[in-house]
């Protein structure tokens, strides 16, 4: 339901008793949330809760609803990144029918207006269950990043040699991280060989070789070189078995023949000492 | 319409984007180069994006454009400091370049003219 | 939101300044915006040169989880594109460019709808999101 009109009695008199049912409506969320927020907090986020649905119940105007459902978004989207449960963040809404039940139990002729009330609040308080899943799935999504960041080094192996050791899958999201890392750092150290070692890469279908060519590519624009290295026995057949075609790309079984690839590429020789 | 200069060091033609060049100051630059190359008789042409943001598949058919008359008049083509986001956004719009040369900077460009002949 | 007339080159320009404004303000990383611009680029250019001109509509829009994002929405009163499906294949093309055009630029966003009817112009409206 999009609207709950037919609540313009009820809110005359939650107006006149704003402090007493405000207070009580406080006392309850303040009880929920185990004073991890102050009483005077939790007051003062009421109270514009409080204004926002007496302009709704007596239909003041048509922006009311759009405005407490976004404040109320906010608010469900401010306790999951504060950790509170979805109980507790569901229950600071619902209270508020304790609250005003308090007030209007002995009269009996706001028993309608009062079930419109509750089905109104019951509506808000789901929502904010549903806003807060959204938000924890944004900010779980939000830590894969940071792990992803944290799992893509770009080390320096000589003067001008630059190698990524990737690890687990290749997917986009990881290429693209990747791209960005490897070209930052060719523009960085100004180097114009890098290794790509694909050793902990478990599987190398089509689409994985597809990502290692683009890679490739994007480091060639700056000027630079790329060798593969890591090319595991079974890993070699499956390239082969599926057609995937490197092209004019160096590839090597070690870091190492690829270390000595890139120093002969860059005019350099390794002699005894 | 806005015209990108042209500057002659030695044998090479340098040629510096500075702005955010509309199609038709793109074009003027493949004219005014083909000039200068016949007239000059250079055998190498570094032209310095660092300060373009944007290379769409228009700008990059003009580049490798470039690097095919370059050739016809026997000169090198290098095209120096790409920017990181540019460069990761032709290679998802499956844009190579082939047909150039490409180095970090001017002076790695110019390296690189110079070690091939 | 903006609202940008195509009809030049020099429009090209001011359509890929403005995507870009609005695609720092949404906060997007700076590979993304160089994307959305360059995208931009490419659907404003088709506009021009095989849409007789047209129009371009810049806004910022706000997902269902609060993520912020820019739509461009590119329209023409041209030809039209007879075979939608062929246009996005990579490779196709009416004029002497590459064919990159569209399948390009879709690469290049999130989310991308083509509408076209041969002698009622075309429209195309892409979305790219903050992360």
């Amino acid at each position: 339901m999009d609207s709950y009109g037919g609540q313009g009695r009820m809110a005359a008199y939650l107006r006149d008793h704003h402090d007493k049912v405000v207070g009580r409506w406080a006392e309850l969320v303040a009880a929920g949330v185990r004073s991890r927020i102050s009483s005077d907090e939790v007051r003062h986020e009421l109270e514009d809760f409080y204004a926002l649905l007496l302009r709704v119940m007596a239909q003041e105007d048509e922006h009311a609803m759009g405005e407490l459902r976004a404040a109320l978004d906010e608010l469900s989207r401010s306790r999951a990144r504060n950790g509170f449960t979805p109980r507790e963040t569901a229950l600071g809404v619902f209270s508020v029918k304790e609250a005003v039940y308090e007030l209007v139990a002995d009269a009996v002729e706001l028993a309608p207006e009062y079930l419109t009330f509750a089905q109104m609040i019951d509506d808000l308080g789901l929502r904010t269950i549903e806003t807060y899943s959204a938000a924890r799935e944004q900010i779980i999504a939000d830590q894969s990043v940071a792990m992803l960041e944290l799992s893509t080094p770009v080390v320096r192996l000589w003067e001008g040699v630059i190698a990524v050791p990737l690890v687990g899958t290749l997917d986009s999201a990881r290429t693209q991280l990747v791209m960005e890392k490897l070209l930052e750092a060719l523009v960085s150290t100004g180097a114009e060989q890098a290794v790509l070692d694909i050793t902990g890469v478990p599987t190398v279908d089509t689409e994985v070789a597809q990502h290692l060519l683009k890679t490739v590519n994007a480091a060639r624009l700056l000027g630079a070189h790329c060798t593969i290295s890591g090319i595991r026995p079974q890993v070699a057949q499956t390239i082969v078995a599926l057609g995937i075609e490197f092209g004019d790309i160096a590839t090597k079984a070690t870091l190492a023949d690829a270390l000595a690839l890139a120093l002969r590429n860059a005019g350099l020789k390794v002699v005894p000492a | 319409m806005d015209r990108v200069p042209i500057v002659k060091i030695g044998r090479t033609l340098f040629v510096s984007i500075q702005i955010d060049l509309e199609d038709e100051s793109v074009v003027r630059l493949q004219e005014d180069l083909a000039d200068e190359l016949a007239a000059t008789g250079a055998t190498g042409v570094i032209i310095d994006i660092t300060a373009v943001e944007i290379v769409d598949s228009f700008i990059g058919r003009m580049l490798t454009m470039i690097g095919s008359i370059s050739r016809l008049f026997d000169a090198e083509t290098v095209i120096v400091g790409m920017r990181p986001a540019v460069a990761i956004t032709l290679t998802e719009l499956g844009l190579s370049l082939h047909g150039v040369r490409t180095a970090l900077n001017a002076e790695k460009g110019l390296a690189l003219l110079n070690g091939t002949d | 939101m903006d609202e940008l007339p195509i009809q030049s080159g020099d429009d090209v320009v001011r359509v890929r300044h403005q995507a870009r404004v609005a695609a720092a303000g949404c906060g997007l990383s700076l590979v993304d915006q160089t994307k959305l611009v360059t995208a931009a680029s490419e659907l404003a250019r088709n506009t021009l040169v095989h849409g007789g001109g047209g129009t371009a509509r810049i806004e910022v829009v706000r997902s269902g989880n609060g993520r912020s994002g820019v739509k461009i929405g590119f329209a023409d009163n041209g030809p039209g594109i007879g075979d939608t499906e062929l246009a996005l294949t990579d490779g196709w093309s009416t004029g002497n460019g590459l064919g990159l055009g569209l399948s390009g630029a879709r690469r290049l966003v999130d989310e991308f709808e083509l509408s076209s009817e041969p002698g009622a112009g075309t429209t195309v409206v892409v979305v790219k999101w903050s992360r």
